[in-house]
């Protein structure tokens, strides 16, 4: 009998090694060591057995069953591990290929300079103010120091809509509005929009463009504090290491009025085809403001002093990012407006 | 104002610094220079020279063979075309190896056989314009003076060995629209004295006065006005050194009488006029304001007509010149004039102006007299051209001068301290370096009791107040020198609600893969109510550009599709665009159009497109109407926004929704209609335009949670057959509306119009979810609330499949 457990034992082994996949495997098991396989009838005939030899038969049956069932265990396993292997094999995929399309959208250039000045300027506690498009004649010019008549008016080509009412020609009759509504206090704000001026459209030239300007007004306002403004707006647009310079200019609504020159951010200073070989680039005009502006909108110009600038978001885009023609910023071409995705951190 | 160099040194200066240099100090000192121009153009090797002789060409009937002297032993022989060469004549000559402006060099040639060494020039070869050029030499060579030598330099005969400084002046600054003015600014940045022209001659004594009567009958419109009388002149070009001056200052060389006028202007800046004496016949000068339809034909051969408000100089019975703008053909100084009257006026500068705004007529006077001319120069200029006259002409002056003088010639008086300038520059000049700089600029100024007491010259008109005194010290003390400060205090900045719900806007449509467009307010007037939300009269402009751009637009929708077309037309697969913008509408008390902000879109050509995986989508309208959804759920308003069938012209008759906002109308979303998008070239294509404002209005502020539903939900499916026209929306609102709060939502997930239904009909199947967030809900409570439902479809005649 131990000899036939013996001869029992290699033979299950070796149809366990011979056993190619699980289901092959499973009949071993059934066969062998189910209720009707010949090792239950080794232990089903043990009764025969002498009352000494049974527990060792007994102990003898149960390793040769244990080694059985360990080893059919570990085949499974690794049968299994095959199968999953050759499954996994069979759900490659090619990872070169494009992912699944996500659109992004962007802002325009525009706006993305636009806002990049208002969160400046937002975090140096200014609120943004905003206003109509079609204005009044009063708050477009006559506010700003510019009765009629006045020939610095010809300055800027208007486009009236009737002799009271005309399509505003820069976003200062904000500034008016806001000082009036103000009634004194003191005012900080930035003042984006659209403006419009009579000039044909050509690469140089837009009957429509965006402006921002700021407005500052409280005790003690000095020339001093507009340069070092306009320092920290010029470092946040152009980089840090740009310089400003100011020149003496003129603009009604302000005295002294000065145009400022940023250092050439594509060359540094020394001179190339943006700068047109200057180093300097005019990106804005500023002043402070003129005291009758400051009195029409009831500021007792005795007692506070302000400053203001103006800045074209359409220029400040073409030197950032070397646009060179101002319709594309009007015809939105998808291959124009595409490229702005990119954040500059 | 061109600005020659050589003739500004007569004043001032400047021969320490070079061109440039100079330049850069008056730019950054407040007159920007917008151009330095070097009048030689790197012009070499011309001379002048002799025509000795003159041959026609042997073979060419156009062109003259010449012997001509440039100051060497022997003669050189040149090739001429010009039709008015001549023997005797002194001529412009560039010899071999001769550089002219536009890179040409003159090298030995020869002419259909015949030897030529140089050529013969005109003054447009010497880079002059043709527009400058005297009329008798604007179509040949140009003949110089008897009395010049040949093989002299021809660039120094004509002052082209010089430098013009091109001047932008801001409006405040006409005092440089003199020479005098432009030495005054240079002298004080150099910090020089300004050398004024002597002024004697030796007068008549026969009295002005006795020849000429004056009267002035609108003082207001013309305060001052002065007569000088020169008799016996002798009409005739001009000396070299006067028509080269002209000519640098952009001015054209006519005869001496009128360049001296031209001189005297572009010298002090004051216009002058001269008429001849005879030809004005009466002896007189009235000036006056014209009578309503008068009638005057000026020097440019044109008939006038003029205004009550239109300042004239008459001879007492017609009209003679319109004040400060053009002078009258009746009485212009002519070649066989022997008296003329020189004309020094001040007119009122806004009198001038309109009456040449009116005209259409700017001249170099009205620019001047319509900024205002020096008051205390009308007299110096006068007496400027009479001696001139009397130089140049070998005119008599006629003692005295014919005057009515009322102008007011007192400077301005400002009243400044020095802190008051310091503190707005925030700077520490002291009072010495002030005093300075008032000095150099010649203004008198006192200092007393801290405080300045400055009397601004009246050649500086722009000087009016202390913040001007500010500039002045500012600019030449010099913009580098201010330091750099921020404001001080500290408040805190913040965008409105409004502004930060607008950027939150724009980020669900970048996100929803839009590009943001920016387009013109201006549209045609046929544009400009095109799928507008309201029906509201348009603004037109009153002088547009062009009928594209005459009309403020009502909707965003025309120009998105401009760009939309535009795109498709450059093969782009896909349009998706959104703008926020302002649209106009109607007339509000004050006359102006409530500008309403809108937020619109336009979406054409293929959505989602992953083709190796055989994925592949078109826009259509629920693609656009995920976005719209997307900008409601985003700002809260999802349960506040319905959308209804409507009709709109341009739109799709079945594709078209109008957007209620509780109940009122604030939105459309559409497929264009076809014609419209065959109009524009584009294929099916959708818009949708919301009012930004009323939508940014009713946006939740707050943002309250809701319990996170911790017991299972029941879902049970609804099928219904329904008539094809019931909106499926209708049937949502029903279900809502059935009167269980267990219902917490309802989703249409499945609509058939196949051949398996009845004519007419569509199946749509609804989706609906029950649930308590306190409790595990029992089957029966959900049978209970399903048959609510039930009930409330079975009433409105829905049928259940
Ligand atoms: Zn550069």
């Amino acid at each position: 009998m131990e000899q036939q457990l013996t001869q029992l034992e290699q033979e299950v082994l070796t149809k366990i090694a011979e056993a190619a996949d699980l289901k092959a495997l499973n009949e071993v098991r059934v066969a062998y060591l189910g209720k009707k396989g010949p090792i239950t009838d080794l232990l089903k005939g043990m009764g025969k057995l002498s009352a000494e030899e049974r527990p060792k038969m007994g102990a003898l049956v149960n390793t040769v069953r244990e080694n059985v069932t360990a080893q059919l265990e570990q085949k499974v396993a690794l049968l299994e591990e095959a199968a999953i292997l050759a499954q996994l094999e069979n759900e490659s995929i090619d990872v070169t290929l494009p992912g699944a399309q996500v659109r992004i959208g962007n802002r325009h250039p525009l706006t993305r300079v636009v806002e990049e000045i208002e969160d400046l300027f937002v975090g140096m506690g200014y609120e943004i103010a905003e206003g109509p498009e079609v204005e009044r004649d009063y708050y477009n010019f006559e506010a700003l120091n510019l009765p009629k008549g006045h020939p610095a008016r010809d300055m800027q080509d208007t486009f009236y809509i009737t002799e009271e009412l005309l399509l505003r020609t820069h976003t200062s009759p904000v500034q008016a509005r806001t000082m009036e509504a103000k009634k004194g206090e003191h005012i900080r704000i930035i003042c984006p929009g659209k403006v419009f001026r009579r000039d044909a459209d050509d690469a140089t030239h837009s009957h429509q463009f965006m402006q921002i300007e700021g407005l500052v007004i409280g005790e003690n306002i000095r020339m001093s504090d507009l340069k070092g403004t306009l320092d920290v707006l010029a470092k946040k647009m152009f980089g840090a290491e740009r310089e400003i310079r100011l020149r003496p200019s003129f603009f009604p609504f302000t005295e002294p009025s000065v145009e400022v020159d940023v250092s050439c951010h594509k060359c540094g200073g020394e001179g190339c085809n943006v700068c047109k070989k200057t180093g300097w680039i005019e990106i804005l005009g500023a002043g402070m403001v003129h005291p009758n502006v400051l009195e029409m909108a009831g500021y007792d110009s005795k007692k506070v002093s302000g400053f203001a600038f103006g800045i074209g978001a359409e220029r400040i885009a073409m030197l950032k990012y070397g646009v060179d023609d101002i319709r594309h910023f009007y015809t939105n071409d998808t291959r124009f407006l595409s490229q702005f995705h990119q954040a500059e951190v | 104002m061109l600005v020659s160099l050589k003739w500004l040194s007569q004043y001032v200066d400047v021969d320490s610094l070079t061109a440039n240099e100079l330049a850069e100090k008056i730019t950054r000192a407040g007159i920007e220079v917008d151009a330095v121009i070097d009048r030689s153009q790197g012009m070499t090797n011309v001379v002048v020279g002799h025509v000795v002789s003159k041959e026609k060409h042997p073979e060419a009937d156009k062109l003259n063979v010449c012997q001509v002297d440039v100051g060497e032993e022997e003669l050189q022989q040149i090739v001429c075309g010009a039709p008015n060469v001549d023997a005797g004549q002194k001529v412009i000559v560039a010899r071999p190896g001769a550089k002219l402006p536009g890179g040409i060099k003159i090298k030995k040639a020869k002419l259909r056989g015949q030897e030529s060494n140089g050529m013969i020039c005109s003054l447009q070869e010497l880079g002059i314009e043709g527009r400058l050029v005297p009329k008798a030499y604007a179509e040949g060579i140009y003949v110089l003076p008897a009395d010049s030598v040949p093989g002299a330099d021809v660039l120094a005969l004509f002052g082209l060995d010089d430098t013009v400084l091109e001047l932008g002046l801001t409006p405040n600054r006409s005092d440089a629209m003199s020479m005098l003015g432009v030495a005054y600014d240079v002298a004080a940045i150099l910090g020089q004295d300004v050398k004024l022209p002597e002024i004697t001659y030796a007068a008549a004594s026969e009295k002005a006065t006795d020849l000429l009567k004056l009267r002035v009958e609108n003082i207001e419109a013309n305060p001052m006005y002065a007569a000088k009388v020169v008799k016996n002149i002798e009409v005739k070009d001009s000396p070299l050194w006067l028509q080269n001056y002209l000519m640098a200052a952009g001015v054209r060389p006519l005869n001496n009488v009128v360049d001296i006028t031209n001189y005297v202007l572009m010298e002090y800046g004051q216009p002058l006029h001269a008429f001849d004496y005879d030809r004005l016949e009466t002896g007189e000068i009235v000036t006056r304001l014209a009578k309503d339809g008068e009638t005057m034909t000026t020097l440019d051969d044109q008939e006038r007509k003029l205004a009550s408000h239109n300042l004239v100089i008459t001879n007492g019975l017609e009209a003679e010149a319109i004040a400060g703008v053009m002078g009258g053909e009746k009485s212009e100084v002519t070649d066989a004039t022997k008296t003329v009257v020189i004309e020094s006026a001040y007119f009122n500068p806004g009198s001038v102006r309109r009456t040449s705004k009116e005209i259409g007529l700017r001249s170099d006077s009205s620019a001047r007299f319509e900024k205002g001319v020096d008051p205390n120069r009308v007299l110096v200029a006068a007496e400027r051209a009479a001696q001139l006259l009397a130089e140049l002409a070998n005119g008599e002056v006629l003692e005295g001068t014919v005057l009515v003088d009322e102008l007011d010639k007192t400077p301005v008086r400002i009243v400044v301290s020095p802190d008051f300038i310091n503190g707005r520059l925030g700077m520490k000049i002291s009072l010495e370096e002030m005093l300075d700089i008032l000095a150099r600029l010649k203004f008198d100024v006192e200092a007393a009791n801290g405080v300045l007491v400055i009397d601004a010259p009246t050649r500086r008109g722009d000087i009016k107040i202390p913040e001007d005194i500010v500039e002045e010290i500012a600019r030449m003390y010099g913009y580098d020198e201010i330091p750099m400060s921020l404001p001080a205090g500290d408040q805190p900045g913040k965008l409105t609600a409004y502004q930060a719900g607008r950027r939150i806007v724009r980020n669900v449509m970048e996100g929803a893969g839009l590009y943001q467009a920016v387009t013109y307010s201006l549209t045609s007037s046929a544009n400009a109510q095109k799928f507008a939300l309201k029906e509201e009269t348009t603004t037109k402009l009153l002088m547009p550009m062009s009928e594209d751009r005459s009309t403020l637009r009502q909707s965003l929708i025309p120009h998105l599709v401009e760009s939309a077309s535009y795109n498709v037309a450059r093969q782009a697969d896909t349009v998706a665009l959104y703008e926020v913008g302002s649209v106009f509408f109607g007339q509000t008390a004050e006359g102006t159009p409530v500008e309403e902000e809108h937020l619109a879109l336009v979406l054409t050509g293929k959505w989602i497109d992953n083709s190796w995986q055989g994925e592949k989508k078109n826009v259509d309208f629920f693609v656009a109407k995920g976005m719209i959804e997307a900008v409601f759920a985003k700002l809260g308003l999802t349960n506040h926004v319905t959308y209804a069938k409507a009709v709109v012209d341009g739109l799709h008759p079945g594709r078209t929704a109008e957007i209620l906002l509780d109940g009122e109308k604030i939105g459309v979303l559409a497929q264009l209609h076809p014609q419209e998008q065959k109009a524009m070239d584009v294929k099916e294509t959708y818009v949708a335009e919301l009012n930004l404002h009323a939508i940014l209005k009713a946006a939740k502020e707050e943002l309250i949670y809701s319990v996170v539903p911790r017991f299972p939900v029941m879902t049970r499916d609804i099928a219904l057959e329904l008539d094809r026209a019931v909106p499926a929306g209708e049937i949502v609102a029903i279900i809502n509306n059935a009167g269980t709060k267990l219902l917490k939502d309802v989703k249409v997930f499945d609509v058939y119009e196949g051949e398996k239904m009845a004519e007419g009909k569509k199946s749509v199947a609804f989706s609906l979810k029950y649930f308590d967030p306190e409790r595990t809900l029992t089957d029966e409570e959900v049978v209970a609330a399903h048959n609510k439902v039930l009930k409330a479809l079975a009433e409105a005649g829905a049928e259940v499949r």
